[in-house]
């Protein structure tokens, strides 16, 4: 197999080789959604946990569903980050979790390198389920799973990302998954919002102007906008925003007739995409939600499924 | 430590002293805490007479830029822990900073700090808040202070955004000579910043501190001091534009001078990453977290490669005047959190040295601009009249260096508290084997 990992962190390191392997195992997993008995003895007896000091619903759930069809006993630990409030440290609270013996600890942390900190500490496999605006390797490989459904995850194809890239871990994930797979990557950002040093990076293309970004795209994948980032003067208005910025059918004919339109989650309706577009033909935001069930089994059992 | 000798004779020593622009073998005479004779080949009697067979003597280094933690914060340094470390690295007088708690604002904790430093085996001389309480409103009561030993005025990382305060600040401090020593920084553009921004704050989704909220402020303090014909001196520069600005006053006629630290002349941004970037490390002495290791943390923070480049010509070119720490000691456990949680500094009173060695063996400098930088020049930014140089007359203040002893940096064997270095594991040639304060010899490898 070609993921032979202890720990899933990012995708930046990941090797083409090792993507392709993930998303053919969650190709096989998909269709276990499709049964009446939704479940498969994979990862009987293996204990996942799922740490969250973020508010997530559908990252968590997705994990808990995907641990659950694979007969794993997951369990859910919603540690908001008022642990540290509280006079806890995260090594403190992982040491304790390992101390109960998992197999695979799935962790969401509003700072960078959380899963990092975890992963060189514990035993377990560590799976990043989102760190600050570094990594989401899970949704990124989701995507991929998606894209791949409609299109080929090849050079020649080319991916707009628009909106916060700055403090976007889906972006970043994403970012760097493709530019491995020698996809061409589009970014186009408000400046505020696109951070310094990005043009330094190898195998990224900054459009000033979503409609450059856009144009001839096969696959366009919009960011949540977090509306309280107003405040910290990154931008003027959401009204301002969603003018310049949000993506509406008249924007998405430029790309390809047949591209496609995704979002992470949750939408900001009307300000970063507009419903006639989430809802419209192009969308295949549901799909994302489905196939992120089955991408999670396949990292989940590639993860927990060996050596044991 | 053994009983107190009243003269000690160096020979064959190499002297390298930038105080009287000497490099060569001379013999060194002690005599009752001071330098009573510099010459080729002496011949006098003392109590203890010491072969060093072309070891190196140089002046004892004088740290700009230190943080003792006491009063306050004595679980990660203490005044003696601090100065055990210092005379351990070769430095024979450390300034301290004033952010320990309470603040020194007062010629109270002035005196208290100087009380608990009479066993010390290094000289301390305090540094005082530059407002009361470092808030930024109201100045301290300078003469008071400089009655009971302050040597120099800081708001470090407060830094001093009101300008009309930083005016009369300047203004005041000037009656009695004694420096500002300026922490620039802009609060609203440094905002949340955690590393430099740049390439690897941009790929890793860490809020980067733009090298733009160190150089407004620079600007800003090079203006006020142009204005008003004082002197300043800039703390830690880590930027090409921080170099640029400093080199455009000085050729002004500013009366402006500035340090650099050990972290900024040799590690840049790519550090956070990976702290094996440069060079590998002793594979016993690395440390575990390799990426988004917290001893990469601090302010202001590792730049960027080109940044590096043009401190180390600033350095070796004199626009910076000296190379100065900013030890900054924090327990184990404050570091082993979130890199976004984790608090700013490093450790570097046992590093610097050999560090400024190895900046000998990369070239960068000589050995007498070591002593430059190290000791004669930071005397003079304190205006301290009888250190810096061991010219005769001058304090018996030197550190013995063998230059060809290998090492490898080792935080468990560090005389401070505190092990928060990013030199962890490296290997460095030059080591301090001697440091003699006031003519007693104070640490013995």
């Amino acid at each position: 197999m070609g993921f032979k990992r202890k720990d899933l962190l990012g995708t930046r390191d990941l090797l083409a080789v090792e993507i392709k392997s993930l998303l053919e195992s969650a190709e096989s997993f998909k269709e276990i959604a499709e049964r009446p008995l939704k479940k498969v003895p994979a990862l009987r007896g293996k204990t996942v946990v799922n740490l969250f000091f973020e508010p997530s619903t559908r990252t968590r759930t997705s994990f808990e569903i995907a641990a659950k069809r694979l007969s794993a006993d997951a369990v859910n630990m919603s540690a908001s980050t008022s642990s540290v409030v509280k006079g806890e440290s995260l090594i403190d609270t992982v040491d304790n979790i390992q101390a109960m013996a998992p197999d695979i600890v799935v962790i969401r942390h509003g700072h960078v390198g959380a899963a990092h900190l975890i992963a060189g500490r514990i035993g377990a496999s560590v799976v990043n389920a989102g760190d600050g605006a570094n990594e989401h390797p899970t949704q990124a490989l989701l995507d991929l799973l998606t894209i791949a459904e409609h299109k080929k995850l090849e050079p020649g194809l080319t991916v707009a990302i628009i909106g916060d890239i700055a403090h976007s871990r889906v972006a970043r994930s994403n970012i760097w998954a493709l530019i491995t797979l020698g996809v061409t990557v589009r970014v186009c950002a408000p400046p505020t919002m696109l951070p310094r040093g990005l043009e330094n990076i190898a195998g990224i293309q900054i459009c000033r102007r979503p409609e450059e970004a856009l144009d001839g795209a096969d696959v366009v994948m919009m960011l949540r906008i977090q509306l309280e980032r107003q405040d910290r003067l990154l931008f003027p208005s959401i009204r301002d925003y969603a003018r310049i910025f949000g993506l509406n059918r008249r924007r998405l004919n430029l790309a390809r007739p047949d591209a496609i339109v995704m979002h992470p989650g949750p939408m900001n309706r009307g300000v970063e995409i507009t419903s006639e577009v989430a809802d419209g033909e192009h969308a295949v935001i549901l799909n994302q939600v489905s196939n992120g069930v089955a991408l999670r089994m396949a990292v989940l059992f590639m993860l927990g499924g060996q050596g044991a | 430590m053994s009983e107190k000798l009243s003269s000690i004779l160096l020979k064959n020593g190499r002297l390298i002293d930038a105080g009287q622009n000497l490099d060569g073998n001379f013999d060194i005479f002690l005599l009752n805490g001071k330098v009573a004779e510099v010459a080729p080949n002496l011949d006098v009697a003392a109590d203890q007479v010491v072969d060093l067979n072309g070891l190196w003597v140089l002046p004892g280094a004088i740290d700009l830029h230190v943080h003792l933690r006491e009063p306050g914060y004595e679980y990660k340094e203490t005044i003696l822990s601090g100065a055990r470390a210092a005379v351990a690295g070769g430095f024979t007088s450390i300034a301290c900073m004033a952010n320990t708690n309470p603040i020194n604002d007062s010629a109270a904790v002035t005196r208290f700090i100087l009380e608990q430093a009479r066993l010390a085996p290094a000289k301390v001389l305090p540094i005082a808040a530059i407002s009361q309480g470092m808030l930024g409103e109201v100045l301290v009561e300078m003469g008071d202070l400089v009655a009971a030993g302050a040597v120099a005025f800081s708001d470090d990382g407060k830094t001093v955004p009101n300008s009309k305060l930083l005016r009369h600040a300047l203004e005041y401090a000037s009656l009695f000579e004694k420096p500002l020593f300026c922490h620039c920084q802009d609060n609203a553009l440094f905002a949340d910043g955690v590393i430099h921004e740049g390439m690897i704050s941009a790929a890793h989704g860490l809020t980067g501190i733009p090298t733009l909220a160190e150089e407004v402020d620079i600007a800003r303090t090079i203006m006020l001091a142009e204005y008003l014909k004082v002197p300043v001196h800039i703390c830690h520069l880590s930027t090409r534009g921080g170099v640029e600005l400093v080199k455009a006053a000085k050729a002004r006629g500013v009366k402006v001078t500035a340090e650099a630290t050990p972290h900024h002349l040799f590690l840049d941004e790519r550090a956070v990453v990976d702290l094996e970037y440069r060079e590998p490390l002793d594979e016993n002495l690395k440390p575990s977290m390799l990426c988004y290791n917290t001893n990469t943390k601090m302010s202001p923070p590792l730049r960027a490669a080109e940044d590096v480049a043009a401190l180390r010509e600033a350095l070796a070119a004199g626009i910076i005047d000296a190379i100065a720490t900013d030890h900054a000691p924090h327990e184990a456990t404050e570091k082993a959190v979130e890199y976004g949680l984790a608090p700013f500094g490093v450790v570097g009173l046992e590093t610097a040295l050999s560090l400024a060695l190895r900046l000998v063996q990369e070239g960068v400098l000589t050995p007498l601009q070591v002593a430059a930088r190290m000791s004669c020049e930071p005397a003079a930014i304190l205006g301290l009249k009888d250190r810096g140089s061991l010219a005769p007359g001058m304090a018996a203040d030197l550190m013995i260096v063998d230059p060809e002893r290998e090492w490898a940096v080792d935080p468990d064997k560090f005389y401070s508290i505190a092990r928060n270095t990013p030199f962890a594991g490296w290997h460095l040639k030059g080591r301090v084997i001697k440091t003699i304060v006031d003519g007693q010899v104070v640490f013995s490898l």
